[in-house]
């Protein structure tokens, strides 16, 4: 697999394997990128961030409270559709809890009272 | 007439930032924000990324700024929103027009310049073809999704490969717009490599670089683009001409300082940043008038605009307190590989200067070298540097006795 290390503007391209087993990283610099490549190639994670209805109309931006899985991110978009929250609402109130079964929060990321 | 010790123009990162460390060095402080709200440009950007070497955990730019406002609160500064600053004298008295009290008359020992920039636009790179509507600055875009709710488009291609860019490619597609691709006129992209690998790779959405938009096609609406390579005098090759379907444009094509309001007050301005050219304090060449962030150069990372403002603040209460150090200073010459470095003066006296510089190409092995009167004062290899990264070193200065001359070695 191809992976490209984001940690610093070198950008290796790395090819990640699993060879009897064991994950190799070839094409990295540093060890960062060894780090970097086996994370990703074993289960790449991001933290998510959105928007989701306010019953008002206006729309409130959230984020997960931890990095999920990635291949889980546009399941977890999908189920936003349907979210419609309503104010007072303030920083870092859980708005679903356990998201797609996950394991973490949606939070919210910004004051709507 | 109203007077304050200190007045900061802009209530953004920036202007917060200064606001705070003037309150808490024992000035009176005023913000005027032209806004409803502070915040700035962080209450659009969404997306996390910010605060983590000033805070030391990743926020939300809406997060960032709050944690700002709510000093703001504590330290009960003054706040002026929807305000807007039309005229600043040399002598420092402000004219700004509010949206409850009309026309106010605001006198100020020392002003702190925090406006923030605004996006280059289709007129000022000179798109060619039609006129239509769906034409969008990345940014004037992320506000319409983030804040009021409105998706620009369905069918996206994204001109510049900036981290504004990339990060509207992601939300785009997020919020269920299929984006076809994005095109960079330059053989690199200048936004960080998280943001190509996170918003573009993760979402297959495909990156052309030595690629531009030759032609906007649409009557009413945007119909499509004409999509072309350049060659290495960014001439259009017309042979490689396509038609590519699409009902909306992103630009994401360059910041510009958004310094109009102080064009007559004979401020030197630095013709590589646009910004001021500011010493070590932030004090710009007419006196009492500070600036700080992105009106003063455009920043990647919102922790370094943070601690720029701080020391604006800091300097605009010693001013209007008449303890601002001056007399003799030094100039910071950047050449050789080294775009820009900022501050472009420091003045003589004690203790540590930090001085932030950008590359101006991507070098590979560099060593960057810091010599005063011949002597070197630094020297540093990396590994590999980029103009999308601004980098900066700290200097004792006691040591700097003449102009200061930043320079990149770089092997053949
Ligand atoms: C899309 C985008 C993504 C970014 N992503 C990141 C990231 O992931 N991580 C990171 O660390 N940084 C990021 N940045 C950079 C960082 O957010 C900015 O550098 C920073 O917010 C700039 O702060 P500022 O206060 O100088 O300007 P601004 O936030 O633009 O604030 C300027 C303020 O001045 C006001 N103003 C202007 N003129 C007047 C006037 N005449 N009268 C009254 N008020 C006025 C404006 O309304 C505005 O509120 C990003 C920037 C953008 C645009
Ligand atoms: S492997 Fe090391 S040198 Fe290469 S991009 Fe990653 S951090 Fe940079």
């Amino acid at each position: 697999m191809n992976i490209t290390c984001i940690n610093c503007p070198m950008g290796c391209q790395m090819v990640v394997d699993k060879i009897d087993g064991v994950v190799t990283v070839k094409g990295n610099t540093c060890p960062r990128g060894r780090t970097y490549g086996i994370q990703e190639y074993t289960l790449p994670k991001r933290m998510v961030t959105s928007l989701v209805r306010v019953n008002d109309g206006r729309v409130l931006s959230v984020k997960t409270s931890d990095s999920i899985p990635k291949d889980k991110i546009i399941h977890c978009l999908n189920s936003l559709k349907d979210v419609i929250v309503a104010p007072p609402i303030h920083i870092g109130d859980c708005i679903v809890a356990n998201i797609c079964n996950l394991g973490v929060d949606l939070v919210a990321t910004k004051n709507i009272l | 007439m109203i007077n304050y010790d200190v007045v900061v123009i802009g209530g953004g990162p920036a202007g917060m930032g200064a606001a705070i460390s003037a309150k808490e060095n024992g000035a009176n402080v005023l913000i005027i924000e032209r806004d409803d709200k502070l915040g700035g440009i962080l209450n659009q950007c969404i997306h996390n990324g910010f605060g983590l070497h000033y805070f030391h955990v990743e926020l939300t730019g809406p997060e960032y700024a709050d944690r700002f406002i709510q000093r703001v609160q504590e330290l009960q500064i003054d706040v002026m929103t929807q305000t807007f600053v039309i005229n600043i004298t040399a002598d420092r008295m402000l004219t700004a027009v509010s949206a409850t009290e009309g026309i106010v008359e605001i006198s100020a020992k020392a002003i702190v310049l925090a406006m923030g920039c605004r996006e280059r636009t289709a007129g000022a790179i000179q798109l060619g073809g039609d006129r239509p509507a769906g034409v969008w600055t990345a940014g004037l875009a992320q506000k319409l999704c983030n804040i009021d709710g409105y998706l620009v488009g369905k069918n996206v291609v994204v001109l510049g490969s900036g981290d504004i860019g990339l990060i509207m490619a992601r939300r785009m597609t997020y919020e269920g717009a299929n984006v076809i691709m994005v095109c960079e006129v330059m053989p690199y992209s200048s936004g960080l490599k998280r943001n190509i690998v996170q918003c573009l790779n993760d979402y297959n959405i495909p990156l052309y670089f030595k690629t531009t938009i030759a032609e906007i096609v649409g009557k009413d609406r945007v119909e499509g683009v004409v999509i072309a390579q350049v060659d290495d005098r960014m001439q259009i090759i017309s042979s490689t001409r396509k038609y590519v379907e699409c009902d909306c444009v992103l630009l994401s094509v360059g910041l510009i300082p958004e310094n109009d309001l102080v064009n007559g007050l004979g401020i030197k301005m630095s013709p590589v940043t646009t910004g001021a050219e500011v010493d070590d304090y932030r004090h710009t060449s007419v006196e009492g008038i500070f600036s700080c962030g992105n009106v003063l150069h455009v920043h990647d990372l919102v922790d370094n605009v943070s601690a720029e403002a701080f020391i604006a603040g800091a300097s605009a209460t010693k001013y209007a307190k008449g303890e601002l150090p001056h007399g003799q200073s030094y100039r910071v010459i950047p050449q050789n590989g080294v775009r820009y470095a900022l501050p472009q003066r420091i003045i003589a006296g004690e203790g540590k200067v930090k001085v932030y510089y950008r590359v101006d190409n991507i070098y590979k092995a560099p060593r960057v070298v810091v010599k005063c009167n011949g002597e070197e004062l630094y020297s540093r290899r990396y590994m590999i540097m980029a103009p999308g990264e601004m980098e900066s070193v700290e200097l004792d200065k006691e040591k700097i006795v003449g102009d200061v001359v930043i320079e990149l070695e770089v092997q053949q």
